[in-house]
């Protein structure tokens, strides 16, 4: 069969032999626990307890502040501290509540739930809603609200994106092969949602385990379908992916639902299962700790709000002293500076490198080989656009379509000159969205 | 529990790069040169090695020079001013006394290259605005080509002339001509070096070749006559110019549909300048003059970027 693809990308060195292998171990973590009340896209969370109290794993401890939001919920069960502001994985200091842990992790009562059949849509997306389900694959956006289009009779496909493109990561890769039932039937819960849509799993041709297992499972599932996707980065970005599988471009202007499409990630939609079957809010998530830093690459099955330190601990500490650590992929991961602050609920990996590959190359002249036009997925012009952002020249950035680009980095992965391309392309979209919306 | 008392690096994503580099990039084309080089110091003898010593040593000097009196940062690390100097040197005719190739590489680097701000930024090919500044100034002692210690006309010449030639010779590169550009074969070997390492396009190349033979096959005196082809095809720097040449990134354009553009635009010039001119070769200034269409070529060729137009169903 031939594999699926879109136009351009890259082929990095993808490091995920180090970690692929390792079965997916729990982490059962000391001390303090920090929640940032915003994981997520949208608003952040408003606390519902105070200091002193204590608290049950599974307790909701802070209240979804409005429509795009989403609650969080204790991981462990403690007392709470405080609520202060603490330093995250993208460097800004948020409200986060911090709980002590009593090392007891005494359960609060699961949500309650009725059986699958008798539930109608409504409640499947309370569910989804209560549980403070977001995007795992690292946007964060919250999937009740991504699983209520205006139209959902018109969403054709729903696509489980288990590509994972980024080097390094593994963790996806673990869950398919460990509990690939849970995958199929989170599908199968999210496609109760809309009546005429089919669903996709798909995978990229690197793991053809993974395509085995999950073909079998679906075997009997008319609705279901496994798509073989080609192995390149970014391969899992989401408007490449309905691209791949369904030949739908969409653009910036457009959202995967206007296309018929939604896209979610593997660890979302298995607690979407653990959700609407179990009654278990995210209190979880997988996380790939790797680099050539770390003397054991693991993955692990994290309880959200703690510390990144015991997780290089767990993987058995540093074999070097790392240069850079970054939270989630190298494409398009959170360089850190500090190692201590919490995994959320979008932290895929840690990845520690030996090295820091940035710093060894300087940026030199453009040397118009035209090498990003070829990488680039969007089929921009990264070489112009950064001149146009250096340069502050807005309308010509907007003109050639800089407000396109996806911000997947493959420009300056394979600039020759070691230009900061997505990084100059990234700050004149960011200015130019900030002053439209101030405009509004 | 771990502590990391140092703060790390931090940088804008992505975190990893590939391992090319304009300067690997260079060593590329430099190796690729190397056939035709060897070929043309094989042919033409130890004055032609020390005509392309001279010329790299004067691009590289030059450059460096310049960058050190203008208190910029130096570049000649990224080999491009080798590449520049060993071009030039390839498209001299061996008899060319030795100061001549240092007028032409001072020219190409400094008035080509540095003066518009350095690598990438030149709005002309620098080997060629250096060899085209010599035939203008030298015109005599450029276009004089020797073989053997004999002058004779070029292949390209003698066909205008209405001779006959072997077009074997021609492939092969037993013929008169400029250091680097008479073996065909030698250049072909390190072009499919460059395609193989991704290094140039083939759509450059291969719409300047096509278009080329079109052309001459449409409006030149022998019509669709293979060997004719061939010979046209292999004489005259063409070769040369197809593959190490016009696919020159900074004089190039860099959107796809710009290159097949720049590609034609060339072939017809070449059979425009061999068919109708009174000159027999005509390549150099085929480039060159594309090469200042190159922004305007940009301008009407933008991409039409993923998604815009809307569903695609």
């Amino acid at each position: 069969m031939a594999t699926l693809t879109f136009k351009g990308g890259i082929h990095p060195y993808d490091g995920k032999d180090l970690s692929k292998d390792k079965p997916i171990q729990e982490i059962v973590p000391q001390g303090e626990m920090v929640y940032p009340l915003s994981m997520h896209i949208g608003a952040p969370a408003t606390p519902i307890v105070e200091a002193g109290e204590r608290v049950l794993k599974g307790q909701k401890i802070a209240e979804a502040a409005g429509f795009v939001s989403s609650p969080v919920y204790a991981s462990v069960s403690g007392t709470v501290r405080t609520i202060e502001k603490r330093l995250t994985v993208t460097g800004d200091r948020v409200d986060c509540i911090i709980i002590d842990n009593d090392g007891l992790y005494e359960e609060a009562p699961p949500m309650p739930v009725k059986p699958v059949e008798d539930m109608t849509k409504e409640d499947i997306l309370t569910l989804i809603r209560e549980a403070g389900i977001v995007g795992m694959g690292g946007a964060g956006f919250p999937t009740h609200v991504k699983l209520s289009p205006k139209e959902p009779d018109k969403i054709n496909y729903v696509i489980a994106n288990c590509s994972e493109c980024e080097p390094y990561l593994t963790s996806d890769y673990r869950r398919m092969m460990e509990v690939p039932e849970r995958l199929v039937l989170g599908l199968k819960i999210i496609l109760l949602l809309f009546d005429h849509a089919k669903g996709i799993l798909a995978v990229e041709d690197n793991k053809p385990d993974c395509i085995r297992k999950l073909k079998e499972l679906v075997i009997d599932e008319p609705r279901i379908s496994v798509k073989v996707l080609k192995t390149k980065y970014p391969q899992g970005s989401e408007r490449q992916l309905i691209y791949a599988t369904t030949k739908r471009a969409i653009n910036s202007s457009m959202l995967p639902a206007d296309a018929g499409c939604i896209v979610n990630n593997v660890d979302t939609i298995c607690a979407v299962f653990s959700a609407v079957i179990e009654g278990h809010p995210l209190m979880y998530r997988v996380v790939t700790v790797t680099g050539d830093a770390v003397n054991d690459p693991r993955n692990f099955i994290v309880p959200i709000g703690t510390n990144y330190a015991q997780l290089i601990d767990a993987a058995g500490g540093f074999k070097v002293k790392p240069e850079k650590i970054v939270s989630g992929g190298p494409m398009m991961g959170f360089a850190l500076f500090d190692i201590n602050v919490p995994v959320t609920k979008t932290s895929s990996a840690l990845l520690c490198m030996s090295k820091d590959e940035v710093a060894k190359w300087k940026p030199s002249q453009c040397i118009k080989c035209g090498k990003c036009l070829e990488v680039c997925p969007a089929r921009l012009m990264p070489s112009k656009l950064a001149d146009f952002a250096e340069n502050g020249d807005e309308e010509q950035f907007v003109k050639y379509n800089g407000m396109e680009c996806v911000e997947c980095g493959s420009c300056s992965y394979t600039c020759p000159a070691k230009r900061q391309l997505v990084q100059s392309i990234k700050y004149q979209r960011r200015t130019i969205l900030a002053n439209r919306k101030k405009n509004k | 529990m771990t502590i990391v008392s140092d703060m790390m690096n931090v940088s804008v994503t992505p975190h990893i790069r590939s391992k090319e580099s304009t300067g690997r990039i260079m060593l590329l084309v430099i190796i690729a040169l190397l056939p035709a080089t060897g070929f043309g110091i094989y042919q033409f003898g130890y004055q032609a090695a020390i005509l392309i010593a001279v010329s790299i040593a004067t691009t590289v000097l030059t450059e460096f020079l310049y960058e050190k009196i203008m208190k910029m940062p130096v570049t000649v690390g990224d080999l491009s001013a080798i590449v520049t100097g060993l071009l030039l040197a390839l498209n001299l005719p061996v008899s060319v006394p030795w100061w001549m190739a240092v007028i032409g590489g001072v020219f190409a680097i400094l008035v080509v290259k540095m003066f518009f701000g350095g690598i990438g930024q030149n709005f002309m090919n620098p080997a060629l605005g250096g060899r085209c500044f010599l035939v203008i100034c030298f015109t005599a002692r450029m276009t004089t080509f020797t073989l053997d210690g004999v002058t004779t006309a070029t292949p390209l010449a003698m066909l205008k002339a209405g001779e006959d030639v072997n077009t074997w010779d021609m492939v092969i590169g037993k013929i008169p001509g400029t250091i680097g550009e008479t073996s065909a074969i030698a250049i072909m070997v390190g072009a499919i070096f460059l395609i193989l390492f991704d290094v140039i396009d083939m759509r450059i190349p291969f719409t300047y070749l096509l278009t080329f033979v079109i052309f001459i096959g449409l409006f030149g005196p022998n019509g669709w006559d293979p060997y004719y082809l061939t010979a046209q095809l292999a004489g005259g720097g063409l070769m040369l110019g197809a593959f190490f040449m016009a696919t020159d990134y900074a004089t190039s354009p860099i959107t796809p549909l710009g290159k097949i553009i720049f590609g034609i635009i060339l072939g017809l010039l070449t059979g425009i300048f061999r068919v109708f001119s009174s000159s027999a070769e005509g390549v150099s200034y085929a480039i060159v003059i594309s090469n200042l269409l190159v922004p305007l070529i940009e301008r009407f060729t933008i991409p039409k970027c993923f998604g815009k137009g809307g569903e695609n169903r």
